[in-house]
């Protein structure tokens, strides 16, 4: 998100293209923020931290050995 | 593009395919089901399919509200659009799919209808605004993800008093489609779903949460992975259910963590209550009457149901016989099954539902899987 | 001789068509005289005969190409449809392997368009024509009632002239060959739905709209003979093209995602529309299928060109019976690029 706008409106940006949504479906949503957007909505706001440890998990298990896949940590909800 | 690049990486994509083949069981099969749009489009459009060890097999289920819509439904609006001269407004998807006496949205709007595709339900209430003399009608179809934006239009349409303005809701919901799916007559006639585990949907998780689908894992003892949409995310739910499934274990398990939480967007959700309820019943195209799996709008808020308005009674139809949609979304046939598939039945013109949507699992294989029901003798040189 | 009488000159600034203008009277001579002979200005058009003469060499072979355009709205980033009916023609009688010399242009006009837009229209036509070096020979004009037009409708029709021993077509296409593109992918159709009311996005992607000969002429000259199919991937964008010339040629076709050019913002666009940048159009850019010795000098001349800086190879024809224009993805699958199915967005072109 790189503005925001009345009416529960904001601007977001993706790849330098510029487009008016409306925030009125998520909270506490501020400008820097990352949200996932929908039919024109923003449906939810992606957390920055939860995405490393994805992207770490990915990289993590990818490079595991067969020897490793028992003893894997689990990511549960 | 941030946290879209990263999670398409064909590096990390071949190795997590790497580690898929190795920990799969020669003498086994897997096969896991997706009911989710963007799950089936990531899917087709990066040709996961390939990646795959042979023996996993990915299904789509009914994760495309467009094609889970019935005839019946359609012709409603149709018919206010060229019988009542009312504006009727949809999301794209929803102008193609046919219905009775050989028309669609898009056959209608070429009939006179004034038809307009909206990119989201704000627009329609634009157009009621924009008309004040002319009855609108947003034609609102989707799962819980679609679901809360028509429920902000006919908040705000109350406020403002827009009197032309009125909603034909077909909303449906995701943990009825799974149910109704596992409750199948396969499971009656073989004793168990040829189903080994689920890829929760994406969009639909970050509304309704991941505690929904405690339920399934526990009723009927198979797994659900919550998967984000990009095509790494569908990977690594793989690697997750073929572990589950190898380790004997049926959990919940939320791949998505950087936007689905257990709890789900409770803005939305309470919205969503506010100004709708539960249809005791609801008919699915291709799976015929689904108890408790669809909305309507609240007595508070009717003055905007369209249903109320128009005084529209539903009339269902039957599908083509020779249309296999339903058991294709119950995912017990696979689209090369169907006797019409690619013959009479095309993307140009689609007879059943799953033909329309560029997520039903037949349109989907048409389009992007088709070359690998033909054995193909081609010499590719390196580029 | 009779005595000229006054005659008010056209009032570019705030006037607007009307019925008169397309009846043929005095109404009609003026707007073409004041409006589109000003701004064509060419020996044929001073004639002022209904049609144009011109010598064609003995025993040369003629191509002709006719386009209609009717993109909505008239006027976006990096072109308007002025630009696009001089380009696009000029590109399909290039895309014979012939050298374009001239245009018709017709118009289908709108009671109640502005002057003004019209002539901003015919200018940029004219810029158009001017800087290809393929004038406007003779045209038409025809008005509509309020209401069944949209501004205005322009179809232009070229005539090109081939040299002695080029044979370019889509069914020339053989197993083996090499696919070229001429640069990125998608530009003008999302410069176009930028301005379309419904979508409302801000971008800097402009049309990449452009007349292509001399480009294919360069190209032609670097390696006689080695090129077999030219095509520009206009309505249906590079997947539509693709499936054509396989249809046409009896092959098919494998792809590489990774090498395939799309500007950034372009990729965003498409992402947040959810379209896919392969089915977008193109107004300035070619596909060439070339024989696997030229392909190298074809590629070459085709970087050195401004047109065609950006020119990569994307992929290879392949033997199959089935047609299918297949691609290697960047994530490391497989899929077939299949035809366009309905329609992705109405009226760009």
């Amino acid at each position: 998100m790189v503005e925001l706008l009345p009416n529960e409106q904001a601007v977001v940006d993706l790849g330098g293209i510029r487009k008016a949504i409306s925030i009125a479906l998520v909270s506490g949503v501020a400008v820097a923020d990352y949200v996932i957007v929908h039919v024109g909505h923003a449906i939810g706001r992606i957390d920055p931290e939860e995405a490393e440890r994805t992207l770490a998990l990915f990289g993590e298990m990818a490079a595991m050995d067969a020897q490793d896949a028992a003893a894997h940590d689990k990511v549960t909800v | 593009m941030k946290y879209i690049d990263e999670f398409r990486d064909g590096q990390l994509a071949r190795r997590l395919a790497e580690r898929i083949a190795s920990e799969v069981q020669a003498d086994r099969s897997y096969s896991f089901m997706e009911f989710c749009g963007g799950h089936t489009h990531a899917i087709s459009r990066y040709g996961i399919a390939e990646l795959l060890p042979a023996n996993v097999r990915m299904v789509h289920g009914p994760g495309c509200p467009v094609c889970v819509l019935p005839i019946g439904r359609i012709d409603l609006a149709i018919m206010l659009a060229l019988e009542q001269d009312v504006i009727v407004c949809t999301y794209g998807d929803t102008m193609r799919v046919p219905a009775s006496k050989g028309l669609s949205l898009i056959k209608a709007k070429a009939r006179g209808g004034d038809i307009r595709m909206v990119y989201s339900a704000a627009d329609a209430l634009a157009i009621a605004r924009q008309n004040p003399q002319r009855q609108v009608v947003f034609f609102a179809i989707g799962f819980e993800t679609t679901t809360p934006p028509t429920a902000l239009v006919i908040r705000d349409a109350a406020r403002e008093n827009l009197e032309n303005f009125s909603v034909l809701c077909c909303h449906v919901l995701t943990p009825s489609a799974i149910t109704h799916i596992l409750e199948s007559p396969e499971v009656r006639q073989f004793g168990t779903v040829p189903i080994d585990g689920f890829i929760g949907p994406a969009h639909v998780s970050i509304v309704i949460g991941s505690a929904p689908y405690e339920h399934f894992a526990d009723e009927y003892r198979k797994p659900v992975v919550i998967a984000g949409f990009e095509p790494l995310d569908v990977v690594q739910a793989v690697l997750m259910l073929v572990r589950q499934v190898n380790e004997g274990r049926f959990e919940v398990e939320n791949e998505f963590t950087r936007a689905v939480t257990r709890e789900g967007n409770q803005n939305a959700q309470s919205l969503v209550s506010e100004v709708f309820e539960l249809r005791t019943s609801f008919e699915w195209r291709g799976l015929g009457e689904v108890p408790y799996s669809a909305l309507k709008i609240r007595p508070a808020f009717a003055a905007f149901d369209a249903e109320r308005r128009f005084a529209l009674t539903y009339e269902p139809v039957a599908d083509n016989k020779a249309c296999e949609c339903g058991a294709i979304l119950r995912g017990v046939k696979k689209p090369t099954d169907c006797k019409i598939f690619g013959t009479v039945c095309t993307p140009e013109n689609p007879v059943g539902s799953c033909m329309v949507s560029s997520e039903g699992a037949c349109a989907a294989h048409y389009s992007y899987g088709r070359f690998r029901d033909i054995a193909i003798v081609s010499e590719t040189a390196s580029v | 001789m009779s005595k000229k009488n006054y005659i008010r000159p056209l009032d570019l600034k705030h006037g607007r068509i009307d019925m008169g203008h397309g009846a043929g009277g005095r109404s009609a001579a003026q707007l073409t005289e004041e409006l589109f002979l000003a701004a064509f200005d060419n020996p044929f058009l001073r004639q002022g005969d209904d049609g144009a003469s011109f010598p064609i060499p003995v025993g040369a072979r003629m191509v002709m190409a006719t386009d209609g355009h009717v993109v909505s709205p008239l006027f976006f980033p990096g072109g308007d449809v002025g630009a696009l009916s001089v380009h696009g023609t000029v590109n399909d009688v290039a895309m014979l392997g012939a050298t374009p010399l001239y245009l018709s242009a017709s118009f289908i006009l709108e009671e109640g368009f502005a002057l003004s837009e019209l002539k901003r229209v015919v200018d940029s036509m004219a810029q158009a024509a001017r800087e290809a070096g393929v004038p406007i020979i003779t045209g038409d004009t025809k008005v509509v009632e309020r209401g069944k037009g949209d501004g205005v409708f322009i179809s232009t029709t070229g005539v090109g002239v081939v040299a002695e021993g080029v044979h370019i077509s889509g069914r020339n296409a053989r197993a083996g060959d090499v696919l070229l593109l001429s640069g990125t992918i998608g530009d003008h159709g999302v410069a176009v739905m930028s301005k379309r009311e419904s979508l409302e996005f801000e971008t800097t992607i402009e049309s990449d709209t452009a007349a292509l000969h001399t480009l294919v002429a360069a190209m032609l000259a670097a390696a006689p003979g080695g090129v077999r199919v030219l095509r520009d991937p206009t309505r249906g964008g590079l997947a539509t093209t693709l499936n054509e010339i396989a249809g046409q040629s009896g092959v098919g076709m494998v792809l590489e995602e990774a090498a395939i050019p799309v500007a950034p913002q372009v990729e965003a666009a498409c992402e947040l529309l959810g379209l896919d940048p392969l089915y977008v159009a193109n107004e300035g850019k070619l596909v060439a299928i070339c024989s696997p010795e030229s392909a190298a000098a074809v590629l070459a001349a085709m970087q050195a060109h401004p047109l065609g800086a950006q020119a990569v190879q994307i992929g290879v024809v392949t033997e199959d019976a089935h047609h299918f224009v297949q691609m290697n993805t960047s994530f490391g699958g497989r899929r077939v690029v299949d035809w366009l199915s309905g329609e992705q967005l109405p009226r760009i072109c």
